[in-house]
């Protein structure tokens, strides 16, 4: 997984850019970013629950803020982290729709070391761009 | 990499505690920014800060400044310790991201009837029941059991909602903004996403910054001694501060509206802006009536949040020391937001406008006689919140005679100085934990690294801040209150 969380971006909050050769992996890149965020140890999570969702938007960008949005309210609703990250992303006729099955398990602090709760991801220096290497997106999320 | 081509601005000193930044600092705005800070505050302050505060100065219906208050720091979109007051007849805008994504976010102090000597044998037992009756941390999940109807109510009717289930005491009412219910609000605005986040975290105090703290008064800690007696404050009483908001519910609330805004700002409505996370509309339009009456669900969220919380306080305390909670005297002092758009008149240049204040990570600071003050403490001017970081100690103060020099607004914290990422790589949790021991401040926390990030180190000086908008009037000190304990997300 390429990301790393940037410094000094944000005072108050938690920046990350993440790199990839093709938007699938870029995906799961900011996805383990999102949630590596909040659990210290990515390995802790064991990937035995399935949620499998699509999401249609007009453009990429919209698309990755949805995708790294339903990550933050499946921790909010089921309480429910994910540490594998599986996308099919297509665009057709000026629409981009992903389909996506991520794989996780419960918050559960005997086995996960929490650090802190991702309350929101935000359009702030919100960016995803192809670029000669692959992609490239950064993200700062709400603390 | 935050400053890298931002310009620096030049600073016009308008008092020693109070800083202008022209309108020709940068292109398209409509107002100076103006900076309530002393010039250690200012140097201190990234320039994210000034960027941030230049491109809410370019907003349509923006009225006499941008302000940064003296704890301000960048945010996204706007700056933390930002106010902003939009005429809303001339095309006044309302906007979630200068609100704040954690909608009605604030602080609550409760005063107990007992003294340092009381309290110095149980704090342990007492912070541990506190740790375990109010669940924190990431994804920490509410003890009720709340039927989507049930949180449409809540979500309606704020404080009031629980007090008629009977999680607090009338009295509470009294002592909260609003009296603890936003009446504009509109259940049929919010999603369905905000409500299943909202059933999920309520009663939760949440992470990050969010803390319960006991606190005390030292005795030459009291700054205003008439008020200090009057709100019944005494040398050596033991306090309860926290700080919490409206929860996941409402940031769904601010991110769905961002959306909308987005679509409409530029195509319907002509507004560009610099950065996404100040998409807006105008106040009188459809879209910004319906954000309002949202705003309102989340404050109503908020309120009822905090009030779920202070119950399990009462229990906790009247557990640990086998009384009730009114023999304990657990009363509220006050409850106090600090992310909130309000809809208030204000004279400028002698004339009574109706303004939408935007305070994002500030204080409402009201001078004594505005109506905004609930009636016991209106002819004092509005108690005022301030918390530090969880080693440093916290204030309370009194709305200020030049308050409305900043349209009653004022510092709402410390103020962060170093990244959550920076200061995980300087802090390490644990010692943090053994180094506050030492100083008489026992930790109960969710997570290690989340303790690192909120060290004092991490936050300006709370004193200072004080003194800042102290001098310049926007707000007079009652009394500082030292941590005891602290349990944190």
């Amino acid at each position: 997984m390429a990301y790393k969380f940037v410094e000094d971006t944000t005072v108050s909050d938690v920046a990350f850019e993440a790199e990839a050769p093709t938007v699938q992996e870029l995906f799961a890149s900011c996805g383990a970013a999102l949630i590596n965020t909040m659990i210290k140890n990515l390995a802790d999570i064991k990937p035995r629950i399935k949620r499998v969702f699509s999401i249609e938007t007009e453009d990429i960008e919209k698309l990755l803020f949805d995708f790294l949005e339903k990550l933050v309210f499946y921790k909010d609703t089921e309480q429910l982290v994910f540490n594998r990250f599986e996308s099919d992303i297509r665009e057709s006729s000026g629409n981009w729709n992903g389909i996506f099955s991520v794989y996780g398990d419960k918050l559960d602090p005997k086995r996960h070391e929490f650090l802190v709760d991702v309350k929101a991801v935000t359009m702030h220096m919100f960016e995803i761009e192809k670029t000669d290497k692959g992609w490239f997106a950064r993200a700062v999320l709400d603390i | 990499m935050q400053n890298v081509d931002l310009k620096k601005p030049e600073f016009k000193r308008v008092s020693n505690v109070t800083w202008e930044i022209p309108e020709t600092f940068k292109e398209g705005m409509r107002v100076p920014v103006r900076v309530y800070a002393s010039e250690k505050l200012l140097k201190e302050m990234d320039l994210q800060v000034f960027d941030q505060a230049a491109n809410i100065a370019m907003i349509p219906g923006i009225t006499k400044y941008s302000f940064v208050m003296a704890d301000g720091h960048s945010g996204y979109g706007s700056p933390i310790g930002g106010v902003s007051a939009f005429d809303i007849h001339k095309g006044g805008v309302i906007s979630p991201g200068i609100v704040g994504f954690d909608i009605n976010c604030g602080m609550r102090l409760v005063l107990t009837s007992l003294t340092l000597e009381d309290i110095r044998p149980k704090i342990k037992e007492l912070t541990d029941a506190l740790f375990k009756k109010v669940p924190a941390g990431v994804g920490s999940k509410s003890k009720l059991a709340l039927s989507k109807q049930d949180f449409v109510e809540l979500a309606e009717s704020g404080s009031k909602w629980a007090i008629k289930k009977g999680y607090g005491w009338k009295e509470d009412l009294d002592a909260t903004e609003l009296n603890g219910i936003a009446d504009w609000a509109d259940d049929s605005k919010i999603s369905e996403k905000a409500v299943q986040r909202g059933v999920t975290q309520i009663g939760t105090l949440g992470s990050g910054n969010h803390y319960l703290e006991i606190q005390y008064i030292k005795p030459e800690n009291i700054k205003d001694s008439a008020i200090a007696k009057k709100w019944g404050l005494f040398p050596n009483q033991v306090v309860i501060m926290f700080h919490t908001g409206s929860r996941g519910a409402g940031h769904q609330i601010a991110s769905d509206y961002i959306q909308i805004f987005l679509k409409v700002m530029e195509r319907k409505y002509k507004i560009k802006v610099n950065d996404k996370e100040l998409a807006c509309a105008p106040f009188n339009s459809n879209e910004g009536r319906d954000y309002y009456k949202a705003m309102g669900c989340g404050i109503n969220i908020s309120f009822a949040n905090r009030q779920l919380i202070l119950h399990r306080i009462r229990e906790a305390f009247s557990e640990t020391f086998k009384k009730d909670a009114e023999k304990l005297g657990l009363r509220q002092l006050f409850d106090i937001a600090h992310n909130r758009a309000s809809l208030e008149e204000h004279e400028v240049d002698g004339e009574a406008k109706e303004l939408l204040v935007h305070r994002k990570g500030s204080t409402g600071s009201y001078p004594p006689g505005r109506r905004e003050i609930p009636k016991k403490f209106r002819a004092d001017g509005s108690p005022v919140i301030i918390g530090g970081s969880m080693e440093t100690g916290s204030y309370l103060l009194v709305g200020g005679s030049n308050a409305d020099d900043t349209f009653d607004s004022t510092a709402h914290g410390s103020g962060r100085t170093m990244s959550r990422t920076r200061a995980r790589k300087t802090t390490n949790g644990k010692e943090l934990f053994q180094k506050m021991l030492k100083n008489g401040i026992y930790v109960k926390s969710v997570s290690w690294s989340g303790l690192a990030e909120e060290g004092g180190e991490s936050y300006k000086d709370i004193d200072e801040v004080v003194n800042s908008v102290d001098k310049a009037g926007l707000s007079k000190k009652v009394c500082k209150f030292i941590p005891l304990a602290n349990v944190k997300g």
